[in-house]
């Protein structure tokens, strides 16, 4: 039986009506057609589903969607604001993070929510804050210099 | 993988009524051992019932007389980050920095961890030596259980039908204690334990005897175990290297390892050997006054194979 769920995402209310079974990740992506959050291992092992919840980052596979009620969603969606990108965004994109791209969603909310907690981080406060995002490129060094110069942007943009 | 339904508790006796009217309810908190189960086809629960909900299960609490609370939903991430987590229990700090990845911290609950009782679960040995009581709540009361002898086997524990684990007491630490978890395991983030040893160890003054030792053995046996005849070698000793060596090697002798895809039987008794002294070493240092900042001990707190 579908039960009532009300959460927020990127700043939009909903009320959706929602199966018991289905994931976080089921409703964004098959439901709401926020196809950016990527299904990859759907086991809580590669990260590539990482969203925002409450400010902190969680793999949408492995929340029930009806655990997300009136809790505030971000996915990589709800970043950018019109034509801007947020400062991680243009991170990775200036400094080569992305390759295939599969994982670059989820990279991002993971930086970004690393990025929430601790503004400066050291080289290894960023290795092992993604630690739960997989690159089956191995672009790891990109992407960690990425990360790290958004941290110093991220004060000038004002975020 | 089956349909099943949902039902919140929003009070514990609510919980225990609704568990009490269908054994086919699964209890979840954060869900994430859950949903892979679910999707593995190995648990198939009629309803699951989520005490998110439930007021008051997620407080941490410390005082030097009475030592830590922790309410069954507080989550691995908060054990790993809280500032009285990491002064008075590192081990456990670290333990908890050494599961999965930051996004399954963020929800995991360390009362998950235990009652799924996996003999590989990240902060069992840390909280087993740690000297860990189970809060335990059904409809015939409430009682306290050591965690050690909660867990029965690979996902059993002494929960009865309707009973549920509600939070954890431990004691404080005696001053002239110093407690360390490794974790040995394939990959440095994201995997399992192969093997996982946590040892805490209290001196009689900063230069003196052991006055207590508990070493605990993650992922070499059916459920997590005390090293009890290594820690017998210990107590009321002074330790020194080759009396460590010889509690390290007894602590092997005790593990009850299997061949699995993580490490056959006689990798991972070799490795409970090296894992015992390294955290025995450690764990006396501290105790004897060595501070080991947080990130010395996170960077401690795991070794890969590859």
């Amino acid at each position: 039986m579908k039960h009532l769920l009300r959460l927020t995402i990127n700043s939009e209310p909903y009320e959706l009506l929602v199966e018991p079974y289905w994931s976080l990740l089921d409703l964004l992506r098959d439901h709401l057609h926020l196809t950016g959050t990527k299904r990859g291992c759907d086991e809580g092992d590669c990260g590539a589903c990482t969203v925002l919840m409450q400010g902190k980052t969680a793999t949408a596979c492995m929340v029930l969607a009806l655990n997300a009620s009136e809790k505030e969603v971000i996915t990589v969606e709800g970043l950018a604001k019109g034509d801007k990108l947020h400062p991680v965004q243009e991170a990775f994109v200036n400094h080569g993070g992305v390759q295939c791209g599969y994982c670059t969603p989820g990279l991002i909310m993971s930086a970004v929510g690393l990025l929430l907690e601790n503004p400066h981080p050291t080289e290894e406060d960023v290795r092992f804050g993604i630690g739960g995002n997989l690159c089956r490129c191995t672009g790891y060094a990109k992407v960690v210099q990425a990360i790290l110069k958004a941290a110093e942007a991220m004060p000038a943009a004002g975020a | 993988m089956n349909r099943f339904e949902y039902v919140e508790a929003h009070t514990l006796p609510e919980a225990i009524a609704l568990l009490g009217q269908d054994e086919g309810t699964r209890i979840v908190a954060g869900a994430t051992d859950f949903l892979v189960r679910w999707r593995q086809g190995l648990w198939n629960p009629r309803s699951v019932l989520t005490i998110q909900c439930i007021p008051g299960l997620d407080g941490v609490s410390y005082s030097p007389a009475t030592g830590l609370g922790l309410g069954a939903l507080v989550t691995i991430r908060r054990l790993e980050l809280h500032p009285l987590v990491q002064a008075h229990y590192p081990a456990l700090s670290q333990a908890a920095s050494t599961f999965a990845g930051v996004q399954i911290r963020h929800l995991a609950t360390v009362g998950g961890n235990i009652c799924n009782a996996s003999p590989a679960g990240d902060t069992l040995p840390a909280l087993i030596a740690y000297a860990a009581e189970c809060q335990l709540l059904g409809p015939d009361g409430e009682r306290q259980v050591p965690l050690e002898s909660f867990l029965r086997g690979p996902g059993r524990t002494v929960l009865q039908p309707a009973e549920l684990l509600v939070g954890l007491r431990l004691p404080p630490p005696p001053s002239h204690t110093g407690a360390l978890y490794i974790k040995h395991s394939p990959r440095s983030a994201m995997d399992i334990s192969a093997v996982g040893v946590a040892s805490m160890v209290t001196l009689e003054g900063s230069d003196g005897a052991c006055r207590e030792v508990r070493i605990a053995l993650g992922a070499v046996g059916p459920m997590v175990l005390r090293a009890r005849s290594a820690e017998a070698l210990l107590r009321s000793q002074r330790p020194d290297a080759a009396l460590i060596q010889q509690a390290a090697r007894a602590a092997m002798e005790e593990a009850r390892p299997i061949d699995d895809i993580r490490g056959t039987a006689r990798h991972r008794r070799a490795i409970v050997e090296a894992l015992a002294g390294r955290t025995l070493r450690s764990a006396i240092q501290m105790a004897q006054g060595a501070i080991l900042p947080f990130r010395t001990q996170r960077a401690l707190a795991i070794e890969a194979m590859f």
